[in-house]
């Protein structure tokens, strides 16, 4: 831990996790990791297969309570708020903290269901003429809504994969969330779809704290202002993303972006 | 994982081999030994096919050519003379109630009789069934203004008379319907006492309806029964319930209720429905409920099986836009799931529908001479009508039993063509 204590904390943190440990039944995935995640900025977590970067990243909107027999000890915190505490209403959380996920998986609805689902649940449109607003903003926000404003009544499953994964984006900001977490959202799709989300990422930068997960260390690279190193559970190395690429402190980060590893 | 050495094995000898001999007599005798083992294959598969189909085809070949006969009837015109011998009731007893029975008094069968006798003989009264005044009756009831005029009515003729007309019959029925085919009088037509009517004692008037409107009751109790409380074990068990001995246990009981005779759910709604909780028996109600009992863990499996193959990454995405576990199920999970949840309850439906043995112990076996009114009224279903006429003597009953069976293959196909429709109306992409 001595070198994620060295590294620089954000200004203004968004998520703090403290000492936080995941266990999926006998197996511990996560252990004594401690982040701050910041506000405006994108935090990358990298590092090789297994070393349980998703498992944490899920853990930030309690996805993980889904998976039998999975549980998080020590303290994360929104805003300053125990998100593991009873009081929490998880539902609330998880429109906070939206989240899109490795494979495109839009609802098989149309597009504008897709979008307007969050808002219509959570009722934050009280009528048809603020849902239609609502779905513009966030499809044009996630840059699809010149490609989709003419079949919004068309299935989210018809597009292609990079289009299904901007409507999931979309889908994800329509709420109007706080953090945005993504997990390896590229990993599925072409280069050129990439460098579309991509360029996504950095214009959602200023409203949104973003977390992504990537195998890709160029895209970390790309992306991100701040990079976390994770290996075996384990923070191994968080700090400026130029430092963590230019400058790594520690010998397993280097060895792991220089592609010793991985 | 973080070894970058190259995989190699450098003691292991380098595996030298001449050339393989693709064109040897041993490895042609092995192409031909594989392309004889694909045509056999196909042989077998194709035989298979033609054999069931050939079964089918004769199934069909021998209900069809029985059984259109069963929808026809033979008659006999014979005009009768109401001013002559008028009935001995007044013009309103035939949209009274109870006009039934006021007619039944007024003389009616004795008029019929007699003018049977007139125009055929002095047997004629023999060559018409015994029901044939029920006919006059109901058209009389339909237009009383005949009752006070003369009119031919086309009269069903006696059981024995129209086999004679059908196929062969004794030698005095063979006499008769020769003799009235001389005249002119006899004629076939379809019968539509058989859509109407319910069982009888006599072929002229049975029908077929009052075990059809019994088996559509029956369905009816069994589907609001069998389908909600499956469809929604079938959920609780996959998206609620944890994953522990007790589910195990529960999985294992309702695959093996799938599995037990239903004879035995048919005695277990004797004792449960019937002896302690005193439903109505011989109902469409007791027996709706009871092959709902053995519907409903088909049900389950099925809705389970469709709930299991909707995508996890949909519970994902609508969790991951804050949907909670009650919404995820009813807007993503079950939409998805409803078309194999309708196939599979469609399937236990029919199978329900043919379904006998349960239904002979809560008393459906009875004869029932009138069309069930309502779910407590004494009813019998398709299946059990065709059963009580296959043990029937009388050679009207026998093309009447192909006939219930052509009307319950007709049921039961267009159940099928149903569930097939709803499959791919609904199914969705994912």
């Amino acid at each position: 831990m001595t070198e994620a204590e060295q590294s620089v904390a954000p200004e203004n943190p968004k998520m703090t996790a403290d000492n936080v440990d995941i266990f999926y039944g006998e197996k511990q995935a996560i252990k004594n990791v401690s982040i701050a995640v910041g506000t405006d900025l994108v935090t990358a977590f990298i590092g090789p297969s297994g070393c349980g970067k998703s498992t944490f990243l899920r853990s930030l909107n309690r996805m993980n309570d889904t998976i039998a027999g999975a549980k998080v000890t020590g303290s994360i915190k929104l805003d300053g708020e125990n998100i593991y505490d009873p009081a929490m209403d998880v539902v609330q959380l998880r429109a906070r903290v939206g989240m899109v996920f490795q494979k495109p998986n839009p609802f098989p609805k149309s597009i504008y269901d897709n979008v307007g689902y969050g808002p219509r649940i959570h009722g934050l449109a009280p009528n048809k003429a603020d849902l239609d607003v609502i779905v513009e903003r966030a499809l044009r926000q996630s840059g699809l809504w010149d490609e989709v404003k003419d079949r919004l009544q068309e299935s989210g499953t018809a597009l292609s994969g990079g289009q299904q994964q901007r409507l999931c984006i979309a889908r994800a900001i329509a709420v109007d969330p706080e953090v945005i977490l993504m997990d390896e959202p590229c990993s599925a799709l072409d280069p050129i779809a990439t460098a579309k989300i991509e360029e996504l990422i950095h214009e959602l930068r200023g409203n949104y704290a973003i977390v992504i997960v990537t195998h890709n260390m160029q895209q970390a690279a790309r992306v991100s202002q701040r990079t976390a190193f994770f290996h075996l559970g384990t923070l191994i190395e968080y700090g400026k993303t130029t430092d963590i690429f230019t400058n790594p402190k520690n010998e397993r980060t280097k060895d792991y972006i220089t592609g010793r590893y991985g | 994982m973080n070894s970058t050495a190259p995989v190699t094995t450098p003691t292991a000898a380098p595996l030298r081999r001449g050339p393989t001999a693709w064109k040897s007599g041993a490895m042609q005798g092995r192409i031909a030994a594989r392309y004889a083992a694909e045509r056999r294959f196909r042989r077998t598969g194709l035989a298979a096919v033609l054999l069931s189909g050939l079964f089918l085809a004769f199934l069909l070949f021998t209900m069809v050519g029985n059984g259109l006969r069963g929808f026809t009837y033979t008659s006999v015109a014979v005009p009768i003379d109401f001013a002559a011998s008028p009935l001995t009731v007044g013009r309103d007893a035939f949209t009274a109630p109870d006009a039934d029975q006021q007619l039944a008094g007024a003389g009616l069968r004795e008029i019929v009789d007699f003018a049977a006798e007139e125009a055929l003989g002095a047997d004629g009264a023999a060559l018409i069934s015994e029901n044939a005044w029920r006919i006059v009756r109901d058209e009389l009831k339909a237009n009383p203004d005949k009752a006070t005029q003369r009119g031919t009515f086309a009269l069903p003729v006696a059981s024995a008379i129209d086999t004679a007309a059908k196929y062969d019959g004794t030698a005095d029925a063979e006499r008769a319907v020769t003799a009235l085919r001389e005249k002119g009088l006899l004629s076939t037509g379809i019968h539509w006492p058989f859509f109407t009517g319910a069982d009888a004692t006599d072929p002229a008037v049975a029908g077929i309806w009052g075990a059809l409107k019994g088996s559509v009751m029956t369905i009816m109790i069994a589907f609001a029964v069998a389908f909600p409380t499956g469809v929604l074990a079938a959920l609780y068990l996959e998206e609620y319930a944890a994953r522990n001995r007790w589910t195990d246990l529960i999985e294992v009981s309702i695959n093996n209720l799938a599995a037990v005779p239903s004879i035995i759910f048919g005695l277990l709604a004797l004792s449960v429905f019937i002896q302690f909780f005193g439903i109505c028996q011989a109902s469409p109600l007791v027996g709706g409920l009871t092959l709902a009992l053995m519907t409903m863990p088909v049900i389950v499996i099925a809705s389970r099986n469709a709930i299991k193959s909707v995508p996890p990454s949909i519970r994902d995405a609508a969790l991951g836009v804050g949907a909670s576990p009650v919404q995820v199920v009813f807007h993503h999970v079950l939409p998805l799931a409803l078309p194999g949840i309708m196939t599979g309850t469609i399937i236990g439906m029919a199978r329900a529908l043919g379904e006998t043995a349960p239904l002979l112990l809560v008393g459906m076996r009875a004869f029932i001479g009138d069309v069930p009114t309502g779910f407590c009224s004494a009813s019998t279903v398709l299946p059990m009508q065709i059963f009580l006429w296959s043990d029937q003597v009388d050679r009207g009953f026998v093309e009447k039993t192909s006939a219930a069976i052509i009307v319950l293959l007709i049921v039961l196909l267009s159940m099928n063509a149903l569930a097939i429709y709803l499959r791919n109306r609904f199914e969705k992409r994912w």
